[in-house]
């Protein structure tokens, strides 16, 4: 299973997962920053365990439930309250190293169940390297959108508080 | 310079970016995601050798090979180029010599990536190996017949600049104290996470496109038609959304040629992607230097003069490093009032990756130095650190001692604002011993007073079309490297014209699509585009004013455009829809574009030679104070929180600005503490790890808390007063880091980066002064460890 979907396909046993997903699927949301686990660009989710896809060899999916970037937003209309901190809250530079970062952030949510702390997204996020933002803003997104309140509007004014 | 006072809706609130959501759901198309149809893969040989004739390569095995369509070598490109037009100093692949480990000596193109690699492997490549060079002043002593670069024009001296300012040995010697000190900056990399990736299509009529993960896409088109010997309209380069570049991607690499003359040959698509090791090879990084400084001082603080001397590390090839050179003396000029000023810089050529420009090109490594110079005097001066610098403060207006024009400053409100965030005056006398403060200040160019070849024309331009379903395009050359430069435009043209962001599409660094820009370099983006944008959307702004002004039969000055809609000013129920006004003024002016483009101006700086280099239209002021624990027992640096107040006239889109400062101020204590791109001797010039494994950048869990605090001193040449703001934050980090160290545990570190080693030897050497009753107990306070 793909993002909800069931996918059948041939692959070589040397291929990664990250491979797969790419280059056979053209899922180019997962990303290569250094195609050896260190910088985490390539996270995805296996049974909603983040896993870096990079070292993953792709026959370990056989049977199991893969979900990338792509399908993050799925159950919420396409666009996930993460996603939607993350553009709020500019948390997002370049870009490259989010949608891992997303897939990490999304499974703490998950096992919190609730509003999480700055210390627990700094421990939970310290297998994704960011280079642009300084981390502090993809924090404030992730802390936001762990809120119950995790608002539909731009006012960001009291996590900004929150956040001092 | 908008024309007339009008409240702002755009201008200086916190927007999302135009194209942030897209690469959240992971559907943007960075180069890398770019498949074409019959795309080959390209991989090049690299040499093991840091320092190598090449007497011979035979491609025939690779070539023989199933799979393998072209093998390109030096001698398909000899051409040389570089991105300084005065030193054309590497050629796409070695011709004659490889001169560090990882240069680039073939080139295969196949049809998947692991026949390439195989292919790499069946290259045979004899060379004859020479005697290599890593430390710059050996390189120096050499005799000026075997360059290392065999294109060097003075032997291994890459570039020498000495420039005097006053009399400094006059003003030393009138000095109440001289500070003496030397220091080493250790080189770092930009390690952004995307690898550059560059792919090329040749059409049948030989049209060539390049796509590449570049902030140079105008510099990386001349230099293709330099290098393919082609004429620059019968290429196009497009820069597709790019995953973070630093510096690490303004100059042209092998891989542009290589994918382009591989296309040729083969006439099929062709991609290449560096790994990640090679990702370090190509560096450009920051310049390691060796530094000595001497500083006068008065008695109550003020600095008297200047003396600078300093070796800069270059590497095998020039890349920017003439203008590096002169920047490691013409950008310390300010805040402070010098006096007297005096440096020599040399550029050394070594057998390593070519240094170039790292985000803060040039003044970070001296602003180290002098920021740590000033600390001491303060110590010995028995002056607060942030006094001290408000004493030396040139203020708004101000001439530089090497002749630079200062606009507008806010550097006393950015020591201001991170002195009151620290609680600087209670907290910092009464910290214990381990624990401690510093600040350091720095300033930066809003972008270069003059291009890299020298020309007249339009720095920037920027065109802008209306249409009349109510929306803007906006064609820039300029290169939105993640730092939002897409996003600044459509917040210009929102405001002048009224529509919302989503309305607003930006189309950038298409060199068939867009105007000529110079690049994602020295911050000159907002400066430079963003007046650009302004004067174009201006110019419809009146068109469509005066169309509506025309229908209502009141004054243009009435008309108000914001929040979707042409609104009376006057009378607010009276509105329409901005598609409304968009169509009046479609019939009265015909289809609605407007060109705007952006000149520097030419009076701002020295009448002297290179008393242009460094000079800009617009200066950032920046301040920071950082707070440190240092652990006596091991040698542990932790950066608490690093305040970081920066003034960038104007914040256009203030959490964007938020967001340059964080990262900077972030970037340069990953400097401070932890990152050293370095080769190692011992081990014939190879890199000790290019990974992002061993060459350590901070994670999460290390990066300390940043506070960051907009200053906006309104400088009449930016766009709305704005000037720069993506790599001013960076300088004072590092500074600012030591003179806490030395507050939180009396020893200086005049070596980057602190690493626990140096930290411990700087700690023992401290402890034996104090046996020796030679220094006072640090604090006078009792050691936290026994």
């Amino acid at each position: 299973m793909v993002n909800g979907e069931v996918v059948q396909l041939a692959v070589q046993p040397h291929r990664t997962l990250l491979e797969m997903l790419r280059y056979q699927l053209d899922l180019i949301g997962s990303k290569q920053g250094c195609d050896k686990g260190d910088c985490g660009a390539c996270t995805v989710q296996i049974d909603g365990v983040p896993r870096l896809s990079c070292i993953t060899l792709a026959l370990h999916a056989e049977g199991r439930e893969i979900t990338t970037v792509e399908g993050l937003g799925a159950a919420h209309g396409g666009c996930h309250p993460l996603q939607d901190a993350f553009d709020r809250w500019d948390a997002a530079q370049c870009g490259f190293c989010t949608p891992g970062i997303l897939m990490s952030a999304e499974a703490l949510l998950r096992k919190v169940g609730g509003e999480v702390t700055r210390t627990q997204v700094r421990e939970a996020l310290a297998g994704n390297l960011c280079r642009c933002t300084g981390y502090t803003k993809i924090i404030d997104a992730v802390v936001d959108a762990s809120r119950p309140q995790a608002a539909e509007t731009d006012d960001t004014s009291a996590t900004e508080e929150a956040a001092q | 310079m908008s024309d007339e006072k009008r409240e702002a809706w755009q201008i200086g609130k916190s927007h999302r970016k135009v194209d942030a959501m897209e690469r959240m759901r992971g559907v943007t198309r960075y180069t890398d995601d770019i498949k074409l149809p019959g795309m080959l893969h390209g991989k090049i040989k690299r040499s093991p050798h840091p320092h190598a004739r090449i007497v011979s390569i035979d491609v025939s095995k690779a070539m023989a090979m199933d799979g393998v369509f072209a093998v390109v070598t030096g001698a398909d490109m000899p051409t040389p180029y570089g991105i300084i037009p005065w030193t054309p100093d590497e050629t796409a692949l070695c011709v004659e010599k490889a001169l560090y480990v990882g240069d680039g000596v073939a080139a295969v193109a196949a049809i998947d990536e692991d026949t390439a690699i195989d292919a790499l492997g069946a290259i045979e490549i004899e060379y004859e190996v020479l005697q290599p060079l890593f430390d710059p002043e050996e390189s120096l002593a050499q005799s000026r017949d075997n360059p290392i670069n065999p294109y060097a024009r003075t032997g291994n001296l890459s570039k020498k600049v000495l420039l005097e300012f006053g009399d400094v040995e006059a003003a030393l010697a009138k000095a109440d104290l001289v500070v003496e000190g030397e220091y080493f900056f250790e080189g770092t990399t930009h390690a952004a996470i995307e690898p550059h990736c560059a792919v090329a299509h040749v059409e049948p009529n030989g049209l060539l496109t390049v796509w590449s993960a570049t902030q140079v896409s105008h510099y990386l088109h001349r230099e293709l038609a330099k290098v393919l010997e082609m004429p620059a309209n019968r290429i196009r380069v497009i820069q597709p959304p790019l995953g973070g570049a630093f510096g690490g991607k303004s100059e042209p690499f092998d891989l542009e040629f290589c994918v382009a003359k591989l296309a040729q040959i083969t006439g099929r698509p062709v991609k290449i992607l560096y790994t990640r090791e090679e990702v370090f090879y190509s560096h450009r990084g920051r310049h390691p230097m060796k530094m000595k400084y001497r500083t006068g001082f008065t008695a109550d603080g003020k600095i008297t003069g200047v003396d600078a001397n300093t070796v800069l590390d270059g590497g095998a090839y020039s890349s920017f490093g003439l203008v590096t050179t002169y920047y490691s003396g013409q950008l310390l000029c300010a805040p402070y009032e010098f006096g007297a000023y005096r440096f020599l810089s040399r550029r050394a050529y070594t057998n390593k990756p070519a240094c170039g420009p790292k985000r803060g090109h040039g003044s970070v490594q001296p602003r180290f130095s002098l920021e740590v110079q000033l600390d001491k005097a303060a110590v010995q001066l028995g002056l607060d650190p942030i006094e001290l610098r408000r004493r030396n403060d040139m203020g708004a207006g101000a001439k530089t001692v090497n002749e630079f024009q200062i606009g507008s400053n806010g550097f006393l409100e950015c020591l201001a604002k991170v002195e009151a965030a620290s609680d600087w005056k209670t907290r910092r006398g009464s910290l214990p011993y381990g624990r401690g403060l510093g600040v350091a200040g720095s300033t930066y160019i809003s972008g270069t007073n003059y291009p890299i070849y020298p020309n007249d024309m339009p720095q920037a331009a920027v065109q802008v079309c209306l249409d009349r379903s109510g929306r803007a395009r906006v064609f820039s050359g300029a290169n939105d490297i993640g730092q939002g430069s897409n996003t600044m435009l459509a917040v210009i043209v929102s405001e002048e014209l009224g529509i919302p962001l989503d309305d607003i599409r930006v189309l950038s660094a298409d060199t068939d699509l867009c105007p000529v820009d110079l690049g994602a370099y020295s911050s000159r983006i907002t400066l430079m585009v963003g007046n650009a944008c302004l004067q174009a959307a201006g110019k419809l702004r009146k068109k469509v004013c005066e169309a509506v002004a025309k229908r209502w039969e009141v004054s243009p000055k009435r008309v108000v455009l914001a929040q979707g809609m042409a609104i009376d000013g006057d009378d607010p129920e009276r509105n329409v829809p901005s598609a409304q006004a968009f169509v009046w003024a479609e019939e009265d002016h015909g289809l609605l574009g407007e060109v705007g483009s952006y000149n520097t101006p030419k009076d701002r700086h020295g009448d002297y030679r290179g008393g242009t280099i460094g000079a800009s239209p617009a200066y950032s002021f920046t301040a920071h104070v950082a707070e440190v624990d240092v652990d006596e027992e091991t040698g542990v640096v932790d950066v608490k929180t690093i305040w970081v107040a920066h003034d960038c006239g104007r914040a256009l889109s203030r959490r964007i600005v938020e967001g340059q400062m964080e990262g900077s101020a972030y970037m340069g204590f990953a400097e401070a503490i932890m990152e050293q791109h370095i080769v190692d001797p011992g081990h014939n010039g190879v890199h000790p790890g290019p990974s992002l494994l061993d060459y350590r950048i901070p994670t999460f869990v290390d990066t300390p808390e940043l506070h960051s605090l907009i200053v906006e001193a309104h400088e009449a040449q930016g766009p709305y007063g704005a000037k720069e703001a993506g790599e001013g934050p960076l300088h004072p980090s590092i500074p600012a880091i030591a003179n806490a160290i030395y507050d939180a545990v009396g020893v200086r570190m005049d070596t980057l980066p602190f690493s626990p080693p140096k930290v411990l030897a700087a700690l023992e050497a401290r402890r034996a002064a104090e046996a020796a009753g030679e220094l006072a107990p640090h604090k006078g306070a009792a050691r936290r460890t026994a």
